[in-house]
């Protein structure tokens, strides 16, 4: 085909362009693929069955205000990173302000509790298993936030793909929160926090091969 | 001035909005800058990629035209995507690219060209021409002057200006000749 052809074939394909149509694409994907990983920690995990009663609790809301912010930002950064040429230096930056203000706060916390309760604030009831769990409820969202991108014009994949990686981390570790029984701030500044940078580090790898469009 | 950059933009406007004949135009300007920017990049045993890269690069701004927003500029959104269609085929054919990629004015070269350097480019021509020549083509071509207002105010005839300028002339197309050779 000519390359006049093409313009010609192109331009009777035009259809008017949404200015929200980035904002819709990313709402789609992370939306369907939200619900997909919440239906998987559902059953395959469970909700916790005292919800209610957390619900009332300190560390519950604790645990979701970290993970929701987390995710926010890294919603934000998909948005920005998906345009040629974006940059995300601000979400990064954002993204390590918020882990180590958590970290601070769980260090704070580790060192006024008895020495006794320092084995089980590191570790909990469920050390074996958290970080993985998250790992696998993030899969559904990595794959919504690829066919997010990949729709639309990311120009650094590898850095597009950490982005995708850690913003399905924090989403997913969001939706784990609502399975996971711990509450000490310790075991979720490290375990949670490594749920989230390790879908990043898959995303990182993977995006380069992924990404390409 | 209006630059490419306007232009293009207006065209990019109208286009989003969904006027299909805009889109076209756009489209066709947009093209023949691709392959000069695809054709200076390509080494010369793959100059033959340059259309395929332009129709390529084509297809994938016409499915992300939502990518484009509005308040920047133009030329910089269609330099992103071409410089990652080059960067991509490279990775893909293992090429090693030796050429800067980053020049975001090779992309539109004539748009940030302003007619002082044009002039500077014609001084620097006319000076190659022998000195009563160089002046009479200064005073008809870039004054605008008449033949027979420089012969008077000469003292030359009407056809030794003529003969003069036809010189001079002839002086700077064998220069710019030589200097595609050169360059060749």
């Amino acid at each position: 085909m000519t390359t006049d052809d093409l313009i010609a074939r192109l331009a009777g394909d035009l259809k008017p362009v949404s200015r929200t149509a980035v904002a819709k694409r990313i709402a789609i994907g992370l939306g369907v693929s939200f619900v997909a990983s919440w239906l998987l920690m559902v059953w395959w995990l469970g909700m916790r069955p005292d919800l209610m009663e957390a619900s009332a609790t300190m560390p519950f809301w604790g645990k979701l205000a970290y993970t929701l912010l987390l995710a926010v930002i890294g919603a934000w950064a998909i948005k920005r990173i998906a345009y040629p040429a974006g940059s995300i230096f601000i979400n990064l930056i954002l993204m390590t302000v918020a882990l180590f203000a958590f970290g601070i706060l769980a260090a704070g916390i580790f060192a006024m509790a008895p020495p006794e309760d320092h084995y089980a604030l590191l570790t909990g009831k469920s050390l074996a298993v958290c970080t993985f769990n998250i790992v696998v409820l993030s899969m559904p969202l990595l794959i919504g936030a690829f066919w997010v991108l990949r729709g639309l014009a990311p120009t650094r994949l590898t850095l597009a793909g950490t982005v995708a990686g850690l913003a399905s981390g924090a989403i997913g570790s969001l939706i784990y929160s609502f399975h996971c029984t711990e509450s000490a701030i310790p075991f979720i500044a490290i375990w949670y926090t490594l749920g989230v940078l390790v879908p990043g580090l898959i995303g990182a790898i993977t995006g380069r091969f992924a990404l390409r469009w | 001035m209006h630059s490419v950059e306007t232009r293009l933009k207006e065209l990019m406007l109208a286009s989003l909005a969904g006027d299909a004949r805009s889109y076209a135009i756009l489209l066709n300007d947009v093209a023949k800058h691709l392959r000069l920017y695809f054709l200076r990049r390509l080494a010369e045993s793959h100059k033959s990629d340059a259309d395929d890269l332009v129709q390529d690069t084509l297809m994938a701004l016409h499915t992300r035209l939502a990518t484009y927003e509005t308040d920047r500029p133009f030329t910089a959104w269609l330099h992103a995507i071409a410089r990652y269609k080059l960067i991509d085929h490279f990775r893909r054919n293992k090429i090693r690219a030796t050429v800067p990629l980053d020049d975001a004015d090779d992309l539109i070269p004539v748009d940030y060209s302003d007619p002082a350097t044009d002039r500077m480019d014609v001084e620097s021509l006319l000076q190659s021409v022998p000195e009563k020549s160089r002046d009479l083509i200064y005073r008809t071509k870039i004054e605008g002057q008449s033949i027979a207002e420089v012969a008077t105010s000469t003292g030359l005839s009407e056809s030794a200006v003529k003969v003069g300028i036809h010189r001079g002339i002839k002086a700077i197309a064998a220069k710019l000749k030589g200097r595609a050779h050169d360059n060749g």
